[in-house]
């Protein structure tokens, strides 16, 4: 009896070691993640609405072709592969067996053909499929996409919330998919998590798909993202530990007053492909001092980026040199980053024509911020161009649609503003380069009314090179042009941080944030 | 007879002051820079030139003012509020999602205040030279004083940080499961901070208004006549000074019902409190005219309403009212 219950005490311990060594590495099954989400998505499609507040539930109710490491390697999802062949005017993608919608029907390469379709048609980022052809479905687990032109942005393309594959019986049955009540009610996904509701301003209850198509995922039994649009309460709530995890922190002050809890990580890792820039933008176009590239030049010079990123961000924000984010592949750190030289700014400034009257002023101009969070960049600014004769005035930040309305109508002379890469170059670099993209009234086009041949050469070739490293060195190229050319000049990445409780296990940190699927997250305990 | 005419004549001017709400609404709303196509491509991280246009084409907007106008009030008199260009959902629907829970925090805040307002306000009134009366003063201007944001974030910090007692954020906890009773609870708990926080602006109000009232009331002939019947201090207070004190302070509770309401958009957004308020800003920002312009009629509505059960109470309350009309 004894002897029994000692073996049994023991086995028990055994059991008990084995257990507590496994959870170090082992995922736990279930639990319920509370996550945080900065706004009310319009809806729940991704394939018809972009941007991180649909992207973050998008990602775990639809499931894309590829997934990313956090090394930019592509990874197989609902494709188990994808290869180029004639010359990369063909992809071919073969899908998993056995995967399912949410109501039990199965993926189908002609699901994956609508999707590319659909979002084709409607997505706001149109380079991502516009050399897409035809996609061809030689049977139920084969897709061949067809291509006008090499296209080595598709790969990204496919993956995360930019290609969502959603049910061509659902989402195909003639309504318009823009306005399609299924969007916000009774989604039928294809992803890690179903819908359980949605209340606009409260909160998005997912749970766990049993019948996913990745044996013993996703772990958590359910995640819910609660809306809370204040930043302060949002801290609060993550300190006080009601909600496990945040991610697209930006202010400073909760940031730092966070990383001082032992309960909470904040990293800024997982931010690389949504590459979101914070630059000052000229309109190069402008009748005024600014459309000279040695004016342009002259004012970088005379702004002490060091401040900005140690002063404003207290370190939290990286340098950016270039239009392409530091995280990406394609980032080049040789180009001139204008270090602070106000004798150099001064010496262009007269080079320029444009020497000091008698009150030491050569001239005007303006500074609006698409933000209120710019704000002290802009004051920042002011001061700095003072001291070499440029009397700026800031314009104070009404709201969005006041301040798009004005860039994109071409009546500023700078501009603080914030744009993403959105992963691959061809979808959110370019765009701000390209003269084919001087769209007047469209935020975010080329606003700055920046032309010139060769960078639209060398983006047109990037746009369809293969070979990788040809692509990174039309895209160096570029890339030095345009920070001499200095359209915009280059500040830092935006601060965007995810904040997580100690009990979360693999957090999204990757190359997409909260925009990848959580099949692998897991709550410890 | 009277009060029929009264009512008749109130929703003659309910009628005129709405589509006055509605008019002047929509021309701000259309002469603010911007519109729905450029939040929703802000939304989205950017948008191609085609789609904008298709956004216009679809809502109507590429019409002349006048015509979006005169298509939107049609609407309305056919009770028809449209759709959000913001969410694709109908404008009633989305309001009648928040209306419960703006009503719930504005009334409670409102009766809140009123209640202990009046209360401070008497005893204040009985003791106008003791040290309590000094803390009373102090306490509701304080309230009065302090911006409504900056009141919720403090008492955030102190009972959900500090002293965990409450929620942070929202009404409901998604994993709270029950019978009717457990849900009630979890929402009364998830109310004391955005409550509180509101009712702080308008205590101030009561208890003064009230604390002047009474000391008016105090000091009058018959109050002297009461007390040398032999009546108590607290028979006085409660049943002669304070029934005649009441009237003003109803009067301003009416009147500053829109005002509660407008406070709980501040409100709701520090506590996440999903009500009309938040819906408002976020329609606002967006440039979502038919959703703003179905709120601004529903609080119309809602003051409207509040005013005509003031002045019906006031005819409970005070016989001199009843006389006019």
């Amino acid at each position: 009896m004894t002897k029994h219950f000692k073996s049994l005490l023991a086995a028990t311990a055994v059991s008990t070691i084995m257990a507590f060594s496994a959870q170090a590495e082992e995922p736990v099954r279930g639990g319920t993640l509370i996550h945080t989400l900065y706004d009310t998505p319009r809806h729940l499609n991704p394939a018809v609405q972009s941007g991180i507040a649909t992207g973050a539930p998008g990602a775990q109710l639809f499931a894309a072709p590829l997934r990313y490491d956090e090394n930019w390697t592509p990874q197989p999802y609902l494709a188990k592969s994808w290869e180029w062949s004639n010359n990369g005017l063909t992809m071919t993608l073969k899908l998993v067996e056995g995967a399912t919608f949410h109501d039990g029907a199965p993926i189908t390469s002609e699901d994956v053909a609508f999707s590319i379709k659909t979002v084709q048609e409607n997505h706001p980022f149109k380079t991502m499929f516009a050399p897409v052809t035809s996609v061809d479905t030689p049977d139920p687990l084969t897709a061949v996409i067809n291509l006008s032109q090499p296209h080595p942005a598709l790969l990204l393309a496919m993956s995360s919330h930019l290609l969502p594959i959603i049910p061509k019986h659902v989402y195909g049955d003639g309504q318009d998919i823009k306005t399609h009540p299924q969007n916000s009610e009774n989604v039928v996904g294809s992803g890690p998590f179903k819908l359980v509701e949605f209340n606009r301003d409260q909160n998005i209850v997912l749970e766990r798909y049993d019948d996913f198509f990745m044996e013993g995922r996703p772990y958590l039994d359910r995640v819910v993202y609660r809306i809370i649009k204040d930043a302060s309460a949002r801290t609060i709530s993550l300190e006080n530990g009601e909600v496990h995890m945040s991610t697209f922190e930006l202010t400073t002050r909760n940031i730092q007053r966070m990383k001082k809890n032992p309960n909470l990580t904040v990293t800024a890792d997982g931010y690389a492909a949504v590459g979101a820039l914070e630059w000052l933008a000229f309109n190069t176009g402008s009748e005024g001092p600014v459309s000279d590239k040695r004016v342009r030049q002259a004012i970088a010079y005379a702004i002490d980026k060091n401040f900005i990123l140690k002063a404003l961000y207290q370190g939290l924000a990286t340098e950016a040199k270039t239009g392409i984010h530091p995280g990406s592949p394609f980032y080049d750190d040789s180009v001139n980053a204008y270090e602070i030289d106000l004798d150099k700014a001064n010496a262009l400034l007269d080079e320029a024509g444009y020497a000091k009257g008698a009150d030491g002023t050569r001239f005007d101009l303006t500074i609006d911020y698409g933000s209120v969070a710019a704000k002290p960049q802009a004051e920042f600014i002011k001061a700095s161009l003072s001291k070499v004769g440029i009397k700026v005035s800031v314009n104070s930040f009404v709201d969005f649609p006041t301040w798009a309305q004005k860039i994109s109508n071409y009546n500023f002379d700078m501009t603080m503003d914030s744009v993403f890469n959105w992963g691959d170059p061809v979808i959110g670099v370019h765009r701000t380069y390209d003269s084919n993209n001087i769209k007047k009234g469209v935020i975010w086009s080329n606003t700055q009314q920046y032309s010139n041949p060769r960078v639209d050469e060398l983006l047109n070739e990037a746009g369809k090179e293969i070979d990788p490293e040809k692509r990174k060195a039309l895209y160096a190229e570029f890339q030095e042009i345009v920070a001499e050319d200095i359209p915009n000049y280059f500040l830092n990445t935006s601060p965007y941080h995810t904040v997580y409780n100690s009990k979360v296990g693999n957090p999204p940190l990757g190359i997409w944030a909260s925009g990848s699927p959580y099949d692998r997250v897991y709550l410890k305990e | 007879m009277h009060i029929v005419m009264t009512l008749l004549k109130r929703l003659i001017y309910a009628a005129i002051l709405l589509t006055a709400v509605l008019v002047l609404n929509f021309s701000m709303m259309h002469f603010a820079p911007g519109d729905v196509a450029d939040t929703i491509a802000a939304s989205m991280g950017g948008a191609d030139a085609e789609t904008m246009a298709q956004i216009r084409v679809e809502y109507g907007l590429d019409q002349p003012f006048f015509v979006q106008l005169f298509a939107y009030i049609g609407r309305v008199l056919s009770f028809d509020l449209g759709y959000s260009y913001f969410y694709n959902t109908p404008v009633t629907e989305l309001i009648f999602e928040r209306l419960p829970a703006t009503l719930l925090l504005a009334i409670t805040a409102q009766v809140l205040a009123v209640v202990v307002g009046v209360l401070l306000g008497v005893f204040s009134a009985r003791h106008p030279n003791g040290i309590a009366n000094y803390f009373v003063t102090i306490f509701a201007l304080f309230g009065y004083a302090a911006p409504v944001f900056w009141t919720g974030i403090l008492l955030l910090i102190g009972f959900s940080l500090k002293i965990p007692l409450f929620p942070v954020a929202g009404m409901s906890d998604v994993t709270v499961q029950g019978g009717f009773f457990v849900k009630a609870l979890d929402i009364a708990h998830h109310m004391v901070l955005p409550v509180l926080t509101l009712s702080s602006i308008f205590l101030a109000l009561y208890s003064r208004l009230s604390r002047a009232a009474m000391l008016e009331v105090l000091g009058s002939d018959y109050i002297r006549t009461a007390k040398a019947k032999g009546l108590s201090n607290r028979e006085v207070t409660l049943k002669h000074a304070l029934k005649n004190a009441l009237p003003p302070v109803v009067t301003l509770a009416g009147l500053q019902f829109s005002a509660v309401i407008s406070g709980a958009v501040l409100v709701e957004s520090v506590f996440s409190w999903p009500g009309l308020g938040q819906l408002a800003l976020t329609s606002i920002l967006a440039r979502d005219t038919p959703t703003i312009l179905g709120i601004l009629f529903f609080s119309a509505l809602v003051v409207i309403i509040g005013n005509l059960v003031t002045d019906l109470v006031m005819r409970l309350i005070d016989p001199r009212v009843r006389g006019h009309a």
